[in-house]
């Protein structure tokens, strides 16, 4: 039975570069995909396109690229990606000057992709789209909207690969889509064939974090039973004409790939697991069945689907203020005790010198950081203690005031405060509005490289 | 006797909402916990920073557990000021529970 092996090189924009390599060379792919957009990123690099034309596609491209084209081209693995980001147009010529050279010397013409059609900022400055978390419309927040990027689906990406596609290069599109298209292209599946759909939707749903199914972010609370993390290998699934899979990695890379590692993702950021909506299907997880074949090989089966939502998701990147970060540390006897008078004067001084906060919050790092005193238990006092303080204001000058008044500890505030690092970044936050699939025409630019 | 000696965990963030999920270590270890880690007792147990509704999903084929927190993440990670803004350790603060 024929079977396709597709892996996932990044599973996130600054993921580490050599696994994708390794997939490569030792994974006998023919497919390699790398998600490497997030919600806030795509906003990111919106305002990196607004600065320069030329640029607004993610940042290590180039580095990617010049270590990953050599192996994957030599071997005819096939390459999709969204590190088009915001520019897809220019990732892809990016992409052109450096598998120019290698397709040169392999004697072999290359055709590479760029899919567009996913920024629909225009149409949703007008009219009236609101926005799912807020209620508030996109057109009555004015230039403080600075991106809108709809999730497009599979059937671009196939219609690349059908015309021969050797590299795929996108922006906003479903992180499942990219791993489902070359399933759906492969096994010439109908765009209604809703349960394999929802099987390679679940694929790449367990790919697309890469190192996350293969022990990454395994959380047992105890000694960590996952070996060599420092050189953990990506993963890569061998599926079928059904949707089923195998989930495996390149022999003697580290981690571990087992049924908990992969219920573990199966499950990670999904809400109900009947209903997990994409572009291109309704997916449910709520039958699926795994079980360990090997080492390192975990057998899934049983996902199923049900028809598409109607509409499609747009992302909507938001300027919200700032948000100021400042820290000091304090040590020996009474260490706890001078971080917290530390907060007490910080928060009177802001008070005094500063126009508000939509919000502030004080924490002592290795006390009650993470999840505040009721479920931080401590035994003894410690050696040492980190205050940090954290604010959101519209204005950029009560932002900076945080800074200065922890700063302003060393010489006015209790003895012995020592290291303070300070920031103030602006805010991208994010909401969503849902538009109509109509208004949402996606396009293929092909250009074709070598001999 | 402590959720991780039964059970490992994952929490994921979208938006404002932390989904953690719980995994049992063995059948029975996944019958007792869906007789006991029910939504109310994960609400009280986050009574401090889940400012939402807690809903609760069961999947005995992976004896699987997924808790949908909702209003959990101080706004999202994009505004929020808390240092974990993903809410990423929030599945060890979930394992430190004790059943």
């Amino acid at each position: 039975m024929k079977t396709v092996r597709i892996g996932s090189g990044a599973g996130y924009s600054g993921d580490r570069i050599e696994p994708a390599v390794e997939l490569a060379r030792d994974g006998n792919l023919d497919y390699l995909v790398f998600e490497c957009l997030a919600e806030r990123t795509i906003a990111i690099a919106q305002q990196s396109r607004l600065r320069d034309p030329d640029r607004g596609y993610d940042p290590l491209l180039v580095e990617r690229m010049e270590a990953v084209l050599p192996e994957a081209l030599s071997r005819k693995v096939k390459i999709i990606t969204n590190m088009g980001a915001a520019n897809p147009l220019a990732a892809a010529a990016c992409v052109a000057t450096i598998a120019g050279p290698i397709a040169h010397r392999l004697g072999r013409s290359l055709r590479i992709a760029a899919i567009t059609g996913d920024d629909v900022l225009k149409r949703v400055q007008i009219g009236d789209y609101r926005l799912l978390e807020s209620n508030r419309t996109v057109a009555s927040l004015g230039a403080r909207v600075i991106s809108a990027n709809a999730y497009l689906g599979a059937s671009p990406l196939v219609d690349a690969l059908t015309q021969g596609a050797d590299i795929v290069i996108a922006g906003r599109v479903a992180d499942s889509a990219m791993f489902l298209a070359p399933l759906s292209y492969e096994f010439r599946w109908r765009d209604d064939d809703w349960t394999r759909l929802g099987c390679g939707t679940i694929v790449g749903h367990l790919l697309e974090c890469a190192g996350q199914i293969t022990g990454g972010y395994y959380d047992n609370s105890g000694p960590q039973d996952v070996t060599a993390l420092a050189r953990l290998g990506f993963p890569l699934a061998e599926v079928d004409e059904n949707g089923n899979c195998m989930i495996t990695k390149v022999a003697g890379s580290g981690g571990g790939i087992t049924v908990a590692t992969c219920t573990e993702q199966l499950l990670y950021e999904i809400h109900d697991p009947q209903h997990y909506p994409v572009p291109d299907v309704t997916a449910d997880l709520s039958g699926v069945q795994m079980k360990q074949q090997g080492a390192d090989q975990v057998a899934v089966w049983g996902g199923a689907g049900r028809p598409a939502p109607e509409q499609l998701k747009v992302t909507v990147g938001i300027l919200d203020g700032f948000l100021a970060e400042a820290e000091i540390s304090y040590a020996g006897p009474g260490a706890v005790e001078r971080g917290r008078l530390a907060c007490e004067i910080v928060a009177e001084r802001l008070r005094m010198t500063a126009g508000g906060f939509e919000d502030i919050r004080f924490d002592l790092i290795g006390i009650d950081a993470l999840h505040g005193s009721r479920l931080s238990q401590r035994a003894e006092p410690p050696y040492e203690v980190r205050v940090r303080v954290a604010a959101r204001s519209r204005a950029s000058c009560d932002a900076e005031r945080v800074g200065r008044e922890v700063e302003a500890l060393y010489t006015n505030g209790p003895a012995g405060g020592a290291g303070v690092r300070r920031s103030v970044r602006e805010v991208l936050s994010i909401e969503s509005c849902l538009v109509p699939r109509r208004h949402v025409r996606p396009e293929v630019r092909m250009q074709e490289i070598g001999q | 006797m402590k959720l991780y000696e039964i059970a490992h965990a994952r929490a994921g963030d979208k938006g404002n909402i932390s989904n953690i999920v719980v995994v049992a270590n063995t059948s029975e270890d996944y019958a007792m916990l869906e007789a006991v880690l029910t939504a109310t007792r994960v609400k009280a147990h986050f009574e401090d920073l889940v400012m939402g509704a807690v809903q609760r999903y069961e999947l005995p084929n992976l004896m699987a557990l997924n808790f949908v927190m909702h209003s959990s993440l101080q706004g999202g990670v994009t505004k929020s000021t808390a240092l974990d803004a993903h809410g990423k350790s929030l599945s060890s603060a979930l394992l430190n529970l004790t059943l």
